[in-house]
């Protein structure tokens, strides 16, 4: 199961917490996520993925399509805080030639 | 059609037999197509005629390339053994793709994909976003999927963009891919399922095999040489192609696809974007007019931003933190150039205003209201006076990481052809998936039923596939194997024929009439190098076949030279210089109106009225005394060969559809039932 932890910081700064497996089933439940946040005008996101124990292809194309969503209303999608597991999907797919995580949520922007 | 799943009562050791009498045909039509043809080369070309030989020993060529491919290609046959049970508990999505097809036409194969055996959950993926279907599906508790509002605007790339936008919208494990006209068999999980317990198969393609083909298959639908040996061989070098219908394919495999393509699309249009940066900017402030200096300026910027961008990918910097600066720096200068622009249009408005109140009308100060988030808007992107240059425009949407110029930045299914599944394939394997070939048939198909139909599929077909050959060529391709990449060009080598059918045709037409041969003698050395050669590439055939139709096949790569050279050049022309491939969608009804189409068979009946004069103009000549009686005779076999050919274009424009051929065939067989 996944649990989506949504939060805003001072700066208006949205962070999104992936709690769980973010996969196929869970993916377009990452994508409502972030059109949530854009359409309260949250442009500026980060994907706090510290919780998040596993990640497939589906997710990180729900990552991208955050990216794009977020691009287009004039803000960024950042990622924080992988796992090991999702450090090295984000290198085998060549994603954190554009993605590359910060370590922190804090260090993100 | 002789489909069988698993090897038969022979068991190994008829499987091994086969293979070995196979790889003996394969190697010896190889060595003596290669007798042949170097001895062609080196020592046979009338190059005195260098016009016509030079393109015959080409053709020849060809041929003898396009034999090899087909001996590699069976080399490694594959004839799997029963699959193993799928594991119980994978989700899976069936997509049935539409367009224009008719209600009931896409209904019976909604229906009988319901029925499927294996736990599915069943979607059309209506391209048409019709009402009808619509309502249809939903009343019979099927999924209905039409493209979301991102397409609105943007490229819908047919088929591949369907299913596109359908793998976003659900998340089963596996996809089951019909087409509208392809019937499913409910055991079709079943049977497919069980390669995926390997966890590097990406994908399972089965047979297309039409219903609505009468035996002797005039239209040359059924291809049971490639639904067959050719796929089987492609298999054995891990290269089975992926045709677009009657295929499982593995989700994370291709989103796994779409997430490397993502990288990959972005990086080269970064880097196009970039190189070609300097030369945009520098045009665009040539194009600008004496009064546009802080237009000028505002290029300067951009050009200075764009300098900034490089700086910071070389130092190692994240595309995406790298555009995201850069976007932000534009849009900062757009709005610069927004808020003069709205500045000096205030200035004016209160001279106006002055004037208005001076008159006594109320003018009022509602005209200057242009607030911040007017302002932010009009500095936005498209709206922006830099957006206003198109080629600066493009260059600025480039360096971002958003796609923007695409509905979605992912695109699992290739959009570089029409023929999105081989484009599809090759890059799965360059990935390093395996694809399996499952040969059993597991769906009814339909075949388009009259020549016009059935020509546009084929037109498709082969534009495909030349796209590919041009875009993404195979020899050039990263990941891939050498087996691998052989494998793709076979297929793309064949589409090639249309070029030597001219050959094969203008060849005896020349000697009949002019007296002219390509060869400098029709020797008894001649004869002893080309027909064992021949024989022995039918024999392998015939071998390799065992039994299924091949003659229909090799009528219609000559027959339909027209189309496959038609194919070449618009996919030529549409990779290289941008032009349209006139695509039509295949109808999957039959074209109403009257007549036999004989005008689109134009081409090939002038081919036959000039063969038949080119025997008569031989036997005058012969009769004249000025022909030779061997060279004139083997021509003339030439001729019967290639008029047998072309035969079936006659048979093809004379064919009425399934329907009507199956009633006049009652009606001829009646008389004969009573009269026994």
């Amino acid at each position: 199961m996944i649990e989506f932890v949504i939060d805003k910081l001072s700066d208006g700064i949205g962070v999104i917490r992936p709690v769980g497996r973010l996969n196929m089933v869970s993916a377009p439940q990452l994508n409502s996520a972030v059109a949530g946040l854009i359409d309260e005008g949250t442009v500026r996101l980060v994907v706090d993925l510290s919780g998040t124990d596993f990640i497939d292809s589906s997710g990180l194309g729900a990552l991208i399509s955050g990216l794009k969503k977020t691009r287009q209303s004039g803000g960024d999608l950042r990622l924080a805080s992988p796992t090991a597991q999702i450090t090295a999907v984000l290198e085998l797919t060549s994603l954190n030639k554009v993605l590359r995580p910060a370590s922190s949520v804090a260090e993100a922007y | 059609m002789g489909l069988e799943t698993a090897a038969p009562a022979s068991g190994r050791v008829g499987v091994l037999r086969r293979q070995a009498v196979t790889r003996a045909a394969a190697l010896v039509t190889a060595v003596l197509g290669l007798n042949y043809i170097i001895w062609r080369w080196f020592a046979s070309v009338n190059w005195d005629a260098w016009w016509i030989a030079a393109p015959l020993v080409l053709a020849e060529t060809y041929s003898l390339v396009d034999s090899l491919l087909f001996g590699l290609t069976v080399w490694r046959y594959k004839e799997r053994p029963a699959p193993a049970d799928p594991e119980r508990g994978s989700t899976v999505d069936v997509f049935i793709t539409t367009y224009n097809e008719p209600l009931e036409l896409v209904l019976r194969t909604a229906r009988a994909a319901k029925a499927i055996d294996y736990p599915h959950q069943t979607w059309i993926l209506d391209d048409g976003n019709r009402p009808d279907v619509r309502a249809a599906a939903e009343s019979e508790g099927i999924g209905w999927i039409s493209r979301s509002e991102d397409w609105s605007g943007m490229p819908r790339h047919a088929k591949a963009g369907n299913l596109n936008n359908a793998l976003l919208a659900t998340d089963g494990e596996f996809i089951l891919v019909l087409d509208a006209d392809q019937v499913p068999d409910r055991r079709i999980l079943d049977r497919t399922l069980g390669y995926f317990r390997d966890d590097a198969v990406a994908l399972v393609q089965t047979p297309q095999v039409f219903v609505n083909v009468p035996e002797a298959d005039p239209l040359g639908s059924q291809a049971p040489l490639f639904y067959g040996p050719i796929q089987q061989g492609k298999d054995g070098w891990n290269a089975a192609f992926f045709c677009g219908s009657n295929a499982v394919i593995r989700r994370e495999a291709l989103m796994q696809l779409g997430v490397t393509r993502y990288v990959t699309e972005t990086e080269v249009a970064l880097h196009k974007a970039l190189r070609t940066a300097g030369r945009v900017i520098a045009k665009a402030r040539r194009n600008l007019g004496p009064d546009q200096a802080r237009l000028a300026g505002a290029l300067e910027d951009l050009a200075a931003d764009v300098a900034q961008v490089k700086h910071e990918l070389r130092r190692g910097e994240s595309i995406g933190e790298v555009t995201y600066r850069f976007q932000e720096r534009v849009a900062a200068v757009s709005r610069g150039l927004v808020s003069a622009d709205m500045a000096a249009l205030h200035a004016e408005l209160a001279s106006i205003e002055g004037l208005a109140e001076a008159a006594g009308v109320d003018g009022g100060s509602s005209l200057a209201a242009v607030d911040d988030a007017a302002l932010d808007r009009l500095s936005q992107r498209d709206w922006s006076p830099l957006g206003a240059i198109e080629t600066v425009r493009v260059l600025i949407g480039s360096v971002n990481a958003d796609r923007g110029a695409e509905a979605q930045a992912v695109m699992p299914m290739a959009t570089i052809s029409v023929t999105e599944d081989m484009a599809t394939c090759m890059r799965l394997h360059g990935l390093g998936w395996r694809t399996v070939y499952h040969h059993e048939q597991l769906a009814d198909g339909l075949a388009p039923e009259d020549l016009q139909s059935a020509l546009t599929q084929r037109l498709r077909w082969a534009q495909g596939t030349m796209q590919v050959f041009f875009r993404e060529n195979p020899l050039v391709q990263k990941g891939l194997s050498m087996a691998q990449r052989l494998m793709y060009l076979a297929t793309m080598w064949s589409y090639l024929s249309g070029f030597a059918a001219v050959v094969y045709l203008a060849a005896p037409v020349i000697y009949l009439t002019l007296g002219i041969l390509p060869v400098r003698s029709l020797s008894t050395e001649f004869f002893v190098r080309l027909v064992p050669f021949l024989l022995v590439n039918q024999l392998m055939f015939y071998v390799v076949g065992r039994g299924v139709r091949t003659w229909r096949g090799q009528q219609y790569s000559l027959a339909l030279f027209p189309t496959w050279i038609r194919a070449v050049t618009s996919a030529f022309g549409n990779v290289v210089f941008g032009r349209s491939l006139d695509f039509a969608v295949t109808p999957k009804t039959l074209q109403a109106g009257g007549g036999r189409p004989w005008h689109l068979v134009k081409p090939q009946l002038a081919a036959m009225a000039v063969l038949v004069f080119a025997v008569l103009a031989g036997a005058a000549r012969l009769l004249a005394g000025a022909g030779d009686l061997l060279g004139t005779a083997v021509n003339v076999v030439w001729v019967a060969f290639d008029l047998l050919i072309f035969s079936v274009i006659i048979h093809a424009v004379r064919y009425p559809g399934f329907a009507a051929w199956s009633q006049s065939k009652k009606a001829r067989s009646k008389p004969k039932e009573g009269t026994l």
